[in-house]
């Protein structure tokens, strides 16, 4: 077993299906979260992002970025591990923990914005809410993500979404980020 | 691997990811609620032959911080005074349902015996037995030193540790010479000529007499407990000899590189061994071993018990897949 943060979804995908984003749209779209996301906060105040590792936490760093450049302030960004809150954490061998890092000023009475890359099934934003449970206890929780495929299993929606991508359960969306991939990229197949 | 025996056991992938996962454990302190829910449902039992305080308490923090049940055994005032075997009491935890069995044994083998005679289908962990090995101490070791030592991210590749003292009745000693030369770190073992171990030739590190000589050089070093307890053998004329001759006092540390850092695995016999203002000194990390206990043990606990099948010592590299959300 590789000691280092093995690579998470779809990175077994080469980049060969169809291009759904490329870097452009990806710009656009997080700057268009970023914008949503102080709109609908009125500002930046009491503002947390947490990304779920590992490209929600690159998501979250550039939606800071952003929010920095429109508002002049810097939002503090953390990481959430939900690992060891999966449901099928005893159905697969014990897996690599990711790392959680909690912003100096805690989550507690925050406005957490929860960032992830695909929302699928949902159940990785469970994991997450139940993760945050024992981190601390946010005024209010969002979720931002880059792409919404759909087939939910639980009842779990996004505040904020990059794009809607309707799909067949039987494909695969893969999300390369340049920061972890390389390049930026949103591809089905 | 099922089981974690033998220090040996652990290639250097097993290794590195006991010492990654162990630093995200290690986070967990600072959190307002110390718990995760890992092994929630599953049993952990502390079966204990042999007198120890930090080891049995450091496995019951490490269980209860992942959400196991914890059965703590000890053999005095349980049925093994009365005459029960090993195999009797392996009988008892199986029909109990323990999950894993973490034993302190004072024979040499008998985690092994527990993992492999078929008495039970437990996951066995070997908390020191007799003076042959015990693996999640030289584990919370490596992880200190990596810590300390390797905080460019590098690892331990070349560092040179001592490990000082009574090194032929320290099962700490045979289990962080065996994991460290794994992490790629150069051992030297310093001790009176009577207690090194017969065969320590085979070992792969080296070997002094003379501390003097040792101490400019180490990155780390290691003081082990005179254990007089195992003794029915003069091995030394004096304590007085003793430590004087290989005891670490603040004539000896001041000889020390500056960033070298001191241990010991504890119990230490102040004035034996190591002086009280060396042991309580800027760079004594005695204390901090310790708490990386807790975290080092968690992260065995969790690769072992976490997931349908163990994450160390498999063939295939383990999915860490997932599914999207």
């Amino acid at each position: 077993m590789t000691p280092t943060a093995a690579p998470p979804p779809g990175t077994d995908l080469p980049a060969d299906g169809r291009t759904v984003l490329d870097a452009r749209d990806i710009a656009r779209a997080l700057t268009r979260i970023s914008h949503e996301i102080l709109e609908r906060n009125k500002g930046s105040h009491d503002l947390v992002l947490l990304g779920i590792p590992s490209r929600g936490v690159h998501l979250a760093q550039r939606i800071a970025a952003r929010i920095a450049e429109v508002e002049g302030v810097e939002v503090p960004v953390g990481s959430l591990d939900i690992t060891m809150y999966r449901d099928d954490l005893r159905m697969r061998p014990a897996r690599t923990l990711l790392p959680t890092e909690i912003p100096a000023g805690g989550i507690d009475d925050k406005i957490v914005v929860l960032v992830d890359d695909v929302l699928y099934s949902g159940r990785t934003i469970r994991s997450a809410l139940d993760a945050m449970n024992d981190i601390g206890r946010p005024q209010a929780v969002r979720l931002a993500v880059l792409v919404d495929r759909g087939h939910r299993d639980l009842p779990i929606r996004a505040d904020f979404v990059g794009k809607n991508l309707p799909t067949s359960q039987a494909e695969k969306v893969a999300v390369r980020l340049e920061e972890y991939d390389g390049e930026d990229s949103v591809t089905i197949r | 691997m099922k089981h974690l025996l033998s220090a040996g056991d652990l290639t250097r992938d097993d290794a590195e990811l006991i010492l990654a996962t162990a630093g995200e454990m290690r986070a967990l302190a600072d959190r307002p609620i110390k718990k995760l829910p890992a092994l929630r449902g599953r049993t952990v039992v502390n079966l204990f032959f042999e007198d120890s305080t930090r080891t049995r308490m450091s496995f019951e923090a490490a269980a209860k911080r992942l959400s196991a049940d914890v059965i703590n055994f000890s053999a005095k005032g349980s049925s093994v005074s009365k005459g029960e075997s090993l195999k009797d009491t392996a009988l008892t935890l199986e029909a109990m349902g323990a999950d894993a069995v973490v034993v302190r044994h004072w024979a040499s083998g008998a985690p092994h015996s527990l993992a492999n005679a078929g008495w039970s289908r437990s996951t066995v962990i070997n908390a020191g037995d007799g003076t042959h090995e015990h693996p999640t101490q030289a584990l919370l070791d490596a992880f200190t030193m990596t810590r300390h030592l390797a905080s460019d991210g590098g690892g331990l590749d070349g560092r040179r540790i001592a490990i000082v003292g009574d090194v032929l009745h320290s099962r700490v000693a045979r289990s962080n010479a065996l994991l460290l030369q794994t992490l790629g770190a150069e051992v030297t073992l310093v001790s009176p000529p009577t207690l090194l171990p017969y065969g320590v030739g085979t070992w792969g590190v080296e070997t002094s007499y003379d501390l003097d000589s040792v101490l400019p050089k180490a990155d780390a070093v290691m003081m082990l407990r005179v254990q007089r307890e195992r003794m029915n053998d003069s091995y030394f004329p004096s304590v007085r000899e003793y430590s004087r001759r290989y005891g670490l006092n603040a004539r000896r540390m001041a000889t020390l590189q500056d960033h070298t850092i001191v241990m010991h695995p504890g119990p230490m016999i102040r004035g034996m061994e190591i002086t009280a203002d060396v042991a309580d000194s800027d760079r004594s990390v005695i204390v901090e071993q310790v708490t990386n206990g807790v975290a080092v043990r968690m992260a065995v606990l969790y690769l072992l018990l976490g997931g349908s099948e163990p994450a160390i010592g498999a063939d295939e590299t383990p999915t860490t897949e997932e599914t999207p959300a």
